[in-house]
């Protein structure tokens, strides 16, 4: 039989209303033919989809100094099959800086989500592009103070009418320097002075929120200078772009909107034969399987390599394979070059159940949706069985050719992020030390043990300007341990640490695996004979572990030592905070109020022994800077 | 294998293409793209589309077209012929 042609494909698709797989279908002819003609046709169809099943949608609005509406429809296509709507704005021609200072100007009326920036080096600093060698040192140093005011009025000016995030494009350098090879040797050369405009840039950038550069000057080098653009279309249309290019710009585009309109990816879940090792384990044995620092198995460990960058912001990582669970396992820890151990994983099933459960089972155990797993296979009938059983879950499928599995999984938009905090950074090493926490829970028969075991350290500390972040943050984040899910700005958790009637304390847990960083928050009204705790939340990370009694004691110790004879709190319960409801109850406090909104609770400080648990050692620092140790 | 076996046809003639990227490209119909459409024909043949009519016959053809070649493209007989002789040169 002859093979559908994918637009009948995808057309049947539609007409039967089975809308997955149409937007699979359209996702599928994109990759196919991601060229300025089919483009039209993508977008036109996904926009039909979009009346079915709403997509998010962004108004993207373009400020630029060049001919770039080319590039628009890819960028649009490119969006939809990610599920991503683009509304555009194109600015006029060259007009750039009148739309950013005016007010009333179109691209204000637009109200756009995103603006980008798009302005070249030969229209912003034509002598730095083109008769460099007519300057003096001191012009090219003026040339380079005058661009980079530029950058900063208008940054700031854009700052001050909207809230939408700016993308501002950087320089390019010249394909030709116009001293040749000299300009090399020459301090402050072309080369220089532009390169002084991005830095200060990157500086500009650096001051605003919301504000972030795109490196469009590596973008062209990555591509090839010289063959970035083609001189007619610049010479006729003021288009700095080749037809093969266009699809370069657009796809960079897309890094910096799916990065702000999508959530990231959170996990890496990925197969182990023919993807993290070259082979099939069961087969070729240990010894068998390619990998290390020669061809073949270079392709893999660069994949690895690839794999532990990606932890090493953040992402978790978790293998879904048909293999034996002890094979495997023990090659991952004893095959001399391996990168990734099992340390690196947060969670593995190694069976010969369908992938698709053990992405259930993975996402429950890292307690993550399942549109936070990203799937990675070799295999084209286990992406497809993915997708179609869980189309929450982003997948990539691996190309023919071990050698361009990392570059695939690099350059893949899932992982994008515009910004990292300490904490992301860390979550790799947290998770991988909670899946050893959970193991040493089951081999302790005791609980107490088990909390021994731990060796727990509790730091309480008011709140500083280091941890003040953090400390908005989880009044933000936290769901489940919250007493009150009561949510405070940073600026707003300033102002009450600043007043001497309030306490924001701060509690950092670390154990026998390693440091779990902020992970709980007090903040407590001491109002003379009665002190109220307004706030009481700890991160999911360290439930169940009576680190919530140590804080607890150390509040009540406190508030008696600031001459309080009671410690009153609220339950105010929620959709989720079912963790938290019994907190009060077991730690002596008397229900003394119930109300639509919740329960309130005492303590009678003068009667009351709070404790801490004897297995937590704790650190406190009081709002006075006292230091004491509470055992 | 025998020298009589038919070759595989790997390419559709170049027309039948420029048709269909002319329709994507102007958002019509294939039926209405005609050896004679034109700017004049087409509503929706303005110069940003024409612009992007170029870059789509780059972008299939792999070739490359001339300033006054593109100015010159201005109706899909006078695309055929021009694509033709580029890529038999």
């Amino acid at each position: 039989m002859a093979e559908l042609d994918p637009r009948q494909h995808l057309e049947q698709c539609m007409e039967a209303g089975k809308w997955a797989e149409a937007r699979a279908a359209l996702e599928a002819l994109w990759m196919e033919r991601p060229t300025s003609a089919n483009a039209n046709f993508v977008s036109a169809q996904a926009e039909r989809l979009h009346q079915q099943e709403p997509m998010a949608t962004a108004r993207v609005a373009f400020l630029r100094s060049f001919t770039l509406e080319p590039v628009v429809p890819l960028l649009r296509a490119g969006a939809f099959v990610k599920g991503i709507r683009l509304e555009t704005l194109v600015g006029e021609f060259n007009s750039y800086p009148q739309e950013i200072l005016d007010p009333a100007s179109k691209l204000y009326q637009f109200a756009p989500d995103v603006a980008i920036l798009a302005v070249q080096t030969r229209d912003i600093a034509p002598e730095l592009w083109n008769g460099f060698t007519d300057l003096t040192s001191e012009q090219a140093a003026s040339v380079v103070q005058r661009v980079a005011d530029s950058f900063r009025s208008w940054i700031a000016a854009f700052r001050t009418q909207s809230q939408a995030s700016l993308i501002v494009h950087n320089l390019e350098l010249p394909a030709q320097a116009s001293q040749g090879i000299l300009d090399s040797q020459a301090v402050n050369g072309q080369a220089d002075c532009i390169r002084q405009v991005n830095q200060e840039l990157k500086r500009i950038v650096a001051e605003h929120r919301g504000v972030y550069m795109l490196d469009y000057d590596a973008l062209v080098g990555r591509c090839g200078r010289e063959r970035w653009g083609d001189e007619p279309k610049w010479l006729s249309m003021r288009m700095p772009f080749a037809a093969e290019s266009l699809l370069r710009m657009a796809n960079e585009w897309l890094r910096f909107l799916y990065a702000l309109i999508a959530r990231p990816a959170k996990v890496v879940v990925t197969d182990l034969d023919n993807t993290l090792w070259g082979g099939v384990l069961g087969e070729d044995r240990v010894e068998g399987i390619a990998l290390g620092m020669e061809h073949p198995g270079a392709s893999y460990l660069a994949l690895q390599r690839a794999m532990l960058d990606l932890h090493q912001r953040g992402v978790l990582l978790a293998i879904a394979s048909k293999n034996d669970s002890a094979d495997a396992l023990h090659a991952i820890e004893t095959h001399p070059e391996m990168l990734l151990r099992a340390r690196h994983f947060s969670a593995t099933r190694i069976n010969w159940t369908d992938k698709a459960e053990n992405l259930v089972s993975i996402a429950k155990e890292l307690n993550v949706g399942l549109d936070s797993l990203c799937f990675i296979d070799d295999s084209d009938f286990e992406c497809a069985r993915v997708r179609e059983a869980l189309p929450q879950v982003r997948v990539i499928p691996l190309p023919k050719n071990p050698s361009e599995y990392a570059r695939t999984l690099r350059e893949s938009l899932y992982f994008e992020r515009l910004s990292l905090s300490e904490e992301d950074r860390e979550r790799g090493h947290l998770y991988a030390q909670q899946q050893q926490r959970t193991q040493l829970s089951s081999a302790a028969t005791n609980i107490e043990d088990f909390y021994r075991s731990l060796e727990q350290e509790a730091e309480i500390s008011p709140v500083n300007a280091a941890t003040m972040a953090r400390t908005a943050q989880l009044t933000q984040k936290t769901n489940q341990f919250n007493m009150t899910t009561r949510r405070y700005t940073e600026q707003q958790i300033a102002e009450l640490a600043g007043r001497d009637d309030r306490g924001v304390y701060t509690l950092r847990v670390k154990d026998r695996f390693g440091d779990n960083g902020l992970v709980g928050v007090a903040i407590v009204h001491h109002g003379g004979e009665v002190a109220e705790i307004d706030t009481l939340l700890l991160s999911c990370r360290v439930i169940g572990r009576t680190v919530e009694t140590a804080l607890l004691a150390f509040l009540a110790a406190e508030c008696r030592e600031r001459g309080a004879q009671r410690l009153e709190g609220w339950f105010l319960p929620t959709a989720k905070n079912q963790p938290a409801e019994n907190v009060y109850a077991s730690h002596q406090f008397q229900k003394v109020a119930n109300e639509d909104q919740g329960t309130k609770w005492s303590l009678d400080l003068m009667q009351a022994d709070l404790q801490c648990p004897e297995w937590i050692r704790v650190t406190a620092s009081t709002s006075t800077n006292r230091e004491y140790a509470c055992r | 294998m025998s020298l009589l076996q038919p070759l595989p046809i790997v390419n559709t003639p170049a027309v039948d293409k420029i048709r269909q990227l002319a329709s994507d490209v102007f958002e019509v119909p294939l039926s209405e793209v005609v050896p004679a459409s034109s700017p004049d024909t087409i509503a929706t043949w303005d110069s940003l589309h024409h612009l992007n009519l170029v870059l789509a016959l780059e972008q299939e053809f792999a070739i490359q077209f001339t300033p006054e070649e593109i100015e010159q493209l201005l109706s899909i007989e006078l695309i055929d012929a021009l694509i033709a002789e580029k890529l038999q040169a």
